[in-house]
């Protein structure tokens, strides 16, 4: 059976410290959930009140029609995998694997049986009698998942499974872990600060920062309309160009750069959100500007541009791994961006439909 | 020169060890001397802790020493050292270890308070409790008895062993009882089943310093205990020099009896030390 999760006005505060506060969303049942935000922003707290590993100072959460506040952790059918994977060291990966039947009195026979079940599910046969200080990281995550599986519960907890992990292997755990959810079909809760980690595997993602939710969507809504500059600066890699400049009527004006925007009204401070995509180089661009750094990544390259007279917000929250501050991000086909030169002049555009407008003093999407 | 100096160092090194070594085992040597000399007497002795003659004289007169009534001493006072050390390691360790756990893993009023009162309870010198215990075990009837002895060298260890075995349980992440709750374990469970496996080594460090702190005691046995049968060794070794005319030799002859147990639970503790250190550890 999956549930679907509702949080209603959830709060946590240590003493004065407040950590998470007015958390208010729901899920789908089923539905891969991602917590993403950068260290500190509350993410794991929010796990670990699903999980019932902390308590909750305000609000409720609800598992289908179960409120789950008071509930203690071993009944609330909640399975989760931890970043340190937290396996008993001195026992073999068979035991680990059994330690939540045992647990639970569940006779030998059986027990024997579902570990067996799950060994075969995630490859681990042949590893069942060793110790996990014998495991390499992902098969030690692989027995850590296999215990969460071998309980059953209806709600699965991820807390950054992938960090410990090296590049190469996190990718190919990303695609097993996906496909590995979609099968048991389970709401699944999976806590992250890599913003990429989450566009990939997310049904829905939930945007946190300083304990407060940004914004609850699917990676698309994310990307494309973010709800404020926090978003739109820590979704995407490389991060959104911010370009400062007033709204009159319709039109956007930020040094020479103008756009034609939906937003009817006038707003003097305003900030141009346009993704490196949306920014197309090309020779009858109306701007001109100067490339100062080119980044060929393959199918794509970036091109660093300097503008003369523009004002770009970097905003503090970025997770994009290119933070040039002044500088705007275009991208170009990976084959182009190898035939430019730094110091070149070139021209461009933006593609108006796709832009989003940001009042500059709160933050938040006004078009 | 770069070899040179490499050769320099080394030297240097093992001079230092090697002073070091002899600094350590000189003492040691002049007990040997002593127990296998026939006279047993320090004024023959010269710079080097080499015997003139050889005899295990002394050895055998403190091994096989008879009271009055013809009992063997030594091997009663042996069997009382080692039960009352055994019993003292055994009851103090299950208090710490249950309280160095709670102290470790739940949160309480007065946590800090008490880790501190505790260590403050250690900077006494044993002396100046010994007065109030006399009261206070003479009040239970437990006055001259092995188990009364047993009880006080239990609860004199018991803060040192909370302290070192808080140690060895902060260590252990704290994902582990997280995730064994969440496995549906109780706390109980959890102690039993993953922590005291994982505690182990310091289980043995404990023991070791337990039982030897017991087993060396001398001062609260000797005002304690006042039946020659009820004696533990470090009681009868310090009558052994009694008198105008001590006899070293029975003296060091029993010093050395009296250290092959410890080298020996020693020995055998810091084995499973080794083994429990390299049990694994959580990730990396």
């Amino acid at each position: 059976m999956s549930v679907a999760l509702h949080f209603e006005h959830v709060g946590k505060r240590y003493g004065e410290t407040i950590v998470l506060s007015d958390v208010d969303f729901r899920t789908e049942p089923g539905e891969l959930v991602v917590l993403v935000g950068p260290s500190g922003c509350g993410k794991s707290t929010l796990m670990r009140l699903v999980a019932g590993l902390e308590t909750l100072s305000e609000g409720t959460i609800r598992a289908g029609d179960r409120v789950l506040n008071d509930v203690p952790p071993q009944d609330r059918g909640v399975g989760m995998v931890f970043q340190s994977y937290a396996l008993y060291p001195h026992l073999t990966v068979r035991e680990n694997l059994a330690f939540p039947l045992f647990v639970k009195k569940v006779s030998p026979e059986t027990r024997a049986r579902e570990v067996e079940r799950v060994a075969e599910m995630l490859s681990l046969g042949p590893l069942l009698d060793r110790l996990p200080k014998q495991l390499s990281g992902g098969q030690r995550q692989r027995v850590a998942i296999g215990r969460c599986l071998v309980r059953k519960p209806d709600i699965y907890c991820f807390d950054e499974p992938l960090s410990n992990l090296d590049a190469a292997l996190r990718s190919q755990i990303r695609v097993e872990l996906k496909a590995l959810q979609r099968e048991l079909g389970k709401t699944t809760i999976y806590v992250t600060h890599d913003q990429v980690e989450a566009m990939t595997m997310a049904d829905r993602i939930v945007v946190l920062h300083r304990g407060v939710v940004q914004q609850v969507g699917s990676p698309e809504e994310l990307y494309l309309r973010p709800h404020n500059r926090f978003v739109a600066r820590f979704i995407g890699t490389p991060a959104m160009n911010l370009v400062a400049g007033g709204l009159r009527e319709g039109r956007f004006e930020g040094g020479p750069i103008r756009a034609a925007v939906s937003v009817g009204t006038s707003v003097e401070r305003v900030l141009l959100g346009a993704r490196p995509e949306h920014v197309r180089v090309h020779p009858e661009g109306k701007v001109e500007a100067r490339v100062r750094g080119i980044e060929p990544v393959g199918e794509a390259g970036y091109l660093h541009l300097a503008v003369e007279g523009i004002s770009l917000d970097t905003g503090a929250a970025t997770s994009g791994s290119t933070p040039k501050p002044g500088l705007l991000c275009a991208s170009v086909a990976g084959r182009d961006a190898f035939g430019y030169r730094e110091g070149e002049t070139v021209r461009f555009d933006l593609v108006d439909e796709r832009l989003v407008i940001f009042d500059a003093v709160s933050g938040d999407r006004i078009g | 020169m770069k070899e040179g100096r490499r050769w320099l160092e080394i030297a240097g090194v093992h001079l230092v060890l090697l002073v070091a070594s002899a600094a350590v085992l000189y003492p040691v040597l002049w007990v040997v001397r002593l127990a296998v000399s026939p006279t047993g007497r320090l004024t023959e002795a010269g710079a080097l802790p080499i015997p003139k003659e050889f005899s295990l004289q002394n050895l055998s007169d403190f091994i096989f020493a008879r009271d009055f009534y013809g009992r063997p001493i030594f091997f009663i006072q042996l069997g009382n050292s080692l039960l009352v050390s055994g019993a003292a390691t055994i009851v103090g360790l299950l208090f710490a270890l249950s309280a160095a756990y709670g102290f470790s893993r739940f949160a309480f009023p007065l946590r800090r308070a008490g880790m501190r009162t505790m260590l403050v309870s250690q900077m006494f010198p044993a002396v100046v409790t010994a007065v109030p215990l006399l009261f206070l075990l003479d009040a239970l009837g437990l006055f001259g008895t092995t188990a009364g002895l047993v009880l006080i060298y239990a609860t004199t260890s018991v803060p040192f062993s909370i302290w070192m075995l808080k140690g060895y349980f902060d260590v252990i992440p704290k994902d582990l009882d997280e995730s064994a709750r969440l496995d549906g374990a109780s706390a109980w469970i959890v102690f039993t089943r993953i922590l005291l496996p994982l505690v182990r080594p310091g289980i043995g460090l404990t023991a070791l310093f337990s039982f030897m702190s017991a087993y060396n005691e001398f001062i609260m046995a000797s005002v304690f205990l006042d039946d020659v049968t009820a004696y533990t060794l470090p009681v009868t070794l310090q009558q052994s020099v009694g008198g105008f005319d001590p006899n070293w030799g029975l003296f060091a002859a029993g010093s050395l009896v009296l250290s092959i147990p410890v080298v020996l639970v020693f020995f055998f503790v810091q084995k499973q030390m080794v083994e429990g250190m390299t049990a694994g550890a959580v990730k990396g």
